[in-house]
């Protein structure tokens, strides 16, 4: 399965860098998140991918009787993805800000500063 | 100890509360702090003179090897006496100097957090502590040079003094990375046995140069000398303070302290001989260019700075001995002459000697302890100064490395100080009344306490040398010499030293005679003098500002998709690199997946491809949506039902805030060129294979040790909790996502402050003022 | 753009916002022995908040939340920092976790139950922030334009 993450996720970023090169910046918007949702993805995929076995003590032992999947980058994409959740929630004020100010959806319109 | 320095920083935060309550009073009220410390290292002292040292141990960063650790020996305990005394006297001048000043209280702040940082630096036995306390005495001095910054003269000089010294503190850092390498310890205590193991290192040479770059920025050794007299554009009591009696020490403290670890050693000796000597005839000659009497003193401190460093490169037991009496003395002449000079410049509102004369008059007891002072720094007897400088001139005599012309600059530099002496205590109170901006009076009591009591100290010790017999010996012993005899006494009966001493009384007399037409002719000088270090201090600068303007305009043009470009073709390169030239590419490709899975992985990459060839938004946002929940479903059947929760109910929240931000925005457009979109595509194709051939370069290469095999075998016996992932976020790592906490506070502020911009536009554009309630 | 919603909507948000809460409080009390904790919770909560508020209007949930969004995010960090504390208090380094046991209701009290709810009101504090933000936008526009 790791090896059909791994072109999925490399999808996943092409779109993503696609996305983020277009001059529109909702599309910029739109790039910004399937980039954090690949970058998840890989991280998570990279530590081997476990079927059926969460990363949780069985109540009564003091650790897993069985292998689990690894918690470690579990943890590192459970706040990665709230994080990307909060930098994404200031992209879009960002944007409509920008559009309120500028009344373009196009960057190339947005390079100068003093507008 | 330590907690008393740490509280006293909280003290100087408090200084504003306190002058809300004292009022003009403050400064008074936070003298009681370093004088308490003084009382403190004088119960010390007898243990001291019984030649132990004192240990003081704290962990700081055990895990470092990183102590907050005081070490107080004879070396530490007179220059923290002089920081606490001296602290004190400047804190009451300044009760009078800066009477109604606005920003008492800031300066009361800095000045105070300046006192504990120093007092940190002179104590602290650890590298990383010291070096610490080293950049915050550079930080404060900063923020006290650049005091009345309004004033783009007093910014201009802060700046440089910041640059000048921090530039060195990197090089000290690096230094001292490199000591603790080749001494195994980042105790100083213990470095400081180890010196042969230091001088016979590899390392030696370049820590050597690290060490000498931050002491000699730091003491305005030649050719870093130019921002000592430029930092005089703060108020007085600073440059009494830092400028001279303490903080420019710092480098020559350090040079002490680390003498018995790398002294002895021939480029240790050359070096700081030669530096010191030059650094004492460059300070000694442009001092008698100047006429502001701030800048007089400033570059004789230049001279005394250098001397110091010379006496520590001679070396020798009576050249140690020298460098502590003459220490000694420079810091109460010199805080005394500063605090006179501040009295001058308050009465009669000008700097320049020449526009004074015969203030004795009307102020004779400001002109008592100006000459007193100034005797000293003359080296004429019966002061301590005069006994400082007969030693020095006596190890002089007896160094071997270019004995010859290291005396010829010392007794140059001494026959100019006391030509400078002449003009700092003769110009201003005698001969001819002149009228000053301003109209003298006798100087309140609380400005001349300060420079009368060091002005005594002074006298009394030139009187009765013997009474630092003791004390001398003591800080002596702490630089390496072993058994030290220490006889300070007044006269020498007549030798060569005081025949040199007499000469340049006779040299320095002339000099000052003919003050006003050496001052024309070496004004032919400032061509070359313009063309000094600190003319390259100044081309180094511009071209900084013309290399950042220029990268800034090449990098930085304004088009984000040029900026991600260039990043990713970087990253393209160093990674591809490494990947595919560096180590050779092996990549297995096994497909063990069912069925429905496959299917998720398909929805979840027809997702993402939709996202970017919809032309509706609607379509757009829903295609990531259906990407979003795919992954969400891959979460689920891989193990993973924390993430899969938090994927789910972030995509709700996700769509809700892009449908509130979307369709206020135009429809998409086709912006760019078929070309364009070709180009884009081979740049976002090459990434993404790139990231693939990454990954399956990872997956099929060894497995390293998995950290996590510790979380969750100790996640139910350590942190209580049977779900792993949550034991790792709130227990294991809760530093990280303490931090993450943070990022998220920093969005929200952000998020905020552009709202909260937006409702002010709007009201001014609007005159709405009235209709957004503040939610705040 | 946002205006208070349909019959449906608004008796829904009504009666599904106490369980919603109650369910993340749930959450957040058994995040650490099976899936929950306390970004799970604040999500749970702020999708919560959210759908009252797509009913009422911002007023409304102004007046029910009492503090600002801001001030959530800002007592979230004070309690992640007040939960790192105590173990110098035990002598320990800092941020050890200190335990304690509470007799009633069998919950674990200790430092990492703090601090998850220091993440659970940072959670809630800037989703909101975030939302209430673009819809203050809303409304200074349709007033202006």
């Amino acid at each position: 399965m790791e090896s059909l993450m791994a072109v999925a996720i490399g999808v996943l970023f092409a779109a993503a860098i696609y996305m983020m090169l277009r001059r529109s910046i909702v599309k910029l918007v739109i790039g910004l998140m399937l980039l954090s949702n690949a970058a998840n993805l890989l991280i998570f995929a990279m530590a081997g991918m476990v079927r059926g076995a969460p990363p949780l003590v069985p109540e009564g032992l003091s650790a897993p009787a069985a292998a689990v999947a690894d918690p470690l980058p579990q943890a590192l994409v459970l706040t990665a993805i709230v994080i990307a959740f909060g930098v994404l929630s200031f992209a879009v004020v960002l944007v409509r800000r920008a559009w309120e100010v500028v009344r373009a959806d196009d960057l190339d319109r947005m390079k100068d500063t003093d507008t | 100890m330590q907690l008393a320095i740490l509280a006293g920083f909280v003290a100087a935060g408090l200084a504003p509360l306190l002058h809300r309550w004292f009022g003009a009073k403050t400064p008074l009220l936070m003298a009681v702090l370093p004088a308490a410390f003084a009382v403190w290292l004088a119960t010390l002292w007898p243990s001291l003179a019984d030649g132990k040292s004192l240990l003081l141990e704290w962990a700081w960063v055990p895990g470092l090897d990183i102590t907050l650790t005081f070490l107080i020996d004879g070396l530490s305990w007179l220059f923290a006496m002089l920081i606490t005394v001296i602290g004190a006297l400047v804190l009451v001048y300044t009760g009078e100097y800066l009477k109604g000043e606005r920003d008492l209280p800031r300066f009361l702040v800095v000045i105070t957090a300046f006192m504990m940082s120093m007092l940190g630096l002179v104590l602290a036995d650890n590298l990383v502590a010291l070096f610490v306390f080293w950049e915050l005495t550079s930080i404060t001095s900063y923020l006290l040079i650049g005091f009345h910054h309004t004033d783009p003269v007093a910014r201009k000089s802060a700046q440089q003094g910041l640059f000048v010294t921090v530039g060195g503190g990197l090089a000290l850092l690096a230094g001292f990375v490199m000591l603790a390498q080749a001494g195994d310890s980042w105790s100083l205590a213990v470095l400081t046995e180890r010196g042969e193991q230091l001088t016979g290192h590899a390392l030696y040479t370049p820590l050597l140069i690290c060490v000498l770059i931050g002491a000699f920025t730091k003491s305005a050794q030649f050719p870093f000398h130019f921002w000592l007299p430029n930092a005089m554009a703060a108020p007085t009591p600073v440059s009494a303070y830092l400028h001279s009696a303490t903080m420019v020490k710092a480098g020559v403290y350090l040079l002490a302290r680390l003498h018995p670890a790398l002294g002895g050693t021939e480029p240790w000796e050359m070096t700081l001989s030669l530096v010191g000597a030059v650094t004492m005839l460059t300070g000694a000659f442009l001092a008698i260019r100047n006429t502001n009497i701030k800048k007089l003193l400033a570059y004789s401190t230049v001279m005394a700075l250098g001397t110091l460093t010379m006496l520590l490169g001679i070396g020798t037991e009576g050249a140690l001995i020298a460098f502590v009496t003459f220490l000694l003395a420079h810091s109460l002449y010199k805080g005394a002459l500063f605090m006179v000079a501040g009295i001058l410049d308050h009465e009669t509102g000008t700097k320049d000697v020449t526009a004074m004369g015969g203030l004795w008059r009307v102020m004779p007891r400001t002109a008592l302890v100006a000459c007193v002072a100034s005797l000293s720094l003359a080296g004429l007897p019966p002061l301590l100064g005069f006994i400082g400088k007969e030693l020095m001139l006596t190890s002089v005599l007896a160094t071997d490395h270019y004995g010859g012309l290291i005396l010829l600059l010392a007794f140059t530099g001494a026959f100019l100080t006391l030509a400078v002496a002449a003009i700092v205590a003769l110009k201003p109170f005698f001969g001819l009344r002149r009228d000053t901006p301003n109209t003298p009076h006798e100087s309140p009591a609380g400005m001349l306490v300060g420079p009368a009591l060091l002005a005594v100290l002074s006298l009394l010790f030139g009187l009765a040398p013997g009474m630092l017999d003791s004390l001398v010996e003591t800080t002596v012993s702490g630089l390496g010499v072993v058994e030290p005899g220490v006889h300070l006494t007044l006269w020498h009966g007549i030798n060569l030293p005081l025949l040199l001493s007499v000469a340049s009384l006779v040299l320095g007399s002339l000099v000052f005679r003919y003050w006003d037409g050496i001052r024309g002719r070496l004004a032919l000088l400032d061509p070359l003098i313009h063309r000094g270090p600190e003319h390259g201090y100044e081309m180094l600068m511009a071209g900084m500002v013309r290399f950042a303007e220029w990268q800034t305009r090449f990098l930085q043009n304004g088009y984000v998709r040029n900026y991600l470009v260039m990043t990713l073709l970087v990253l393209l390169g160093l990674v591809g690199h490494a990947l595919l030239v560096r180590h050779p590419l092996e990549i297995g490709f096994s497909v063990d997946a069912y069925f429905h899975e496959v299917v998720v992985a398909g929805l979840m990459i027809a997702g993402a491809l939709a996202s970017c060839v919809m032309r509706s938004r609607l379509a757009a946002v829903a295609a990531v949506g259906i990407m979003g929940f795919s992954i969400a479903l891959i979460f689920v059947l891989f193990s993973a039902p924390d993430l899969a929760i938090t994927q789910l109910l972030v995509e709700t929240l996700t769509v809700v805030l892009l449908v509130l931000v979307l369709f206020r925005l135009p429809r998409f457009a086709t912006l760019s060129t078929p070309k364009e979109r070709w180009r884009d595509l081979v740049v976002a194709g090459s990434f993404g294979t790139l990231m693939t051939l990454l990954m399956l370069s990872v997956l099929n290469g060894d497995q390293l040790s998995r950290i996590s095999d510790y979380m969750v075998s100790n996640s139910q016996p350590l942190g209580h909790g049977h779900n792993i992932v949550n034991v790792i976020l709130v227990d294991f790592r809760a530093l990280d996502t303490l931090g993450e906490m943070f990022v998220l506070a920093l969005a929200s502020i952000g998020v905020h402050a552009m709202l909260r911009f937006h409702a002010a536009e709007h009201d001014a554009s609007h005159g709405l003022s009235g209709r957004r309630e503040d939610h705040g | 753009m946002v205006r208070s919603g349909t019959l449906i909507l608004n008796v829904a948000a009504r009666l599904l916002l106490p369980l919603q809460l109650l369910f993340s409080v749930f959450l957040l009390l058994r995040g650490h022995d099976e899936p929950g904790g306390g970004f799970i919770a604040g999500l749970v909560a702020s999708g919560a908040f959210t759908l009252y508020f797509f009913a009422y209007g911002r007023n409304a949930l102004g007046e029910m939340l009492k503090v600002s969004p801001r001030d959530l995010v800002a007592m979230g960090l004070l309690f992640g920092m007040l939960s790192t504390l105590p173990a110098w208090w035990a002598g320990e380094p800092f941020f050890t976790a200190q335990w304690w046991t509470v007799p009633v209701l069998g919950i674990k009290a200790s430092t990492p139950l703090i601090f998850d709810i220091g993440v659970y009101l940072a959670v809630v504090g800037s989703v909101l922030t975030a939302i209430t933000a673009l819809i203050d936008t809303d409304h200074v526009d349709e007033s202006g334009d």
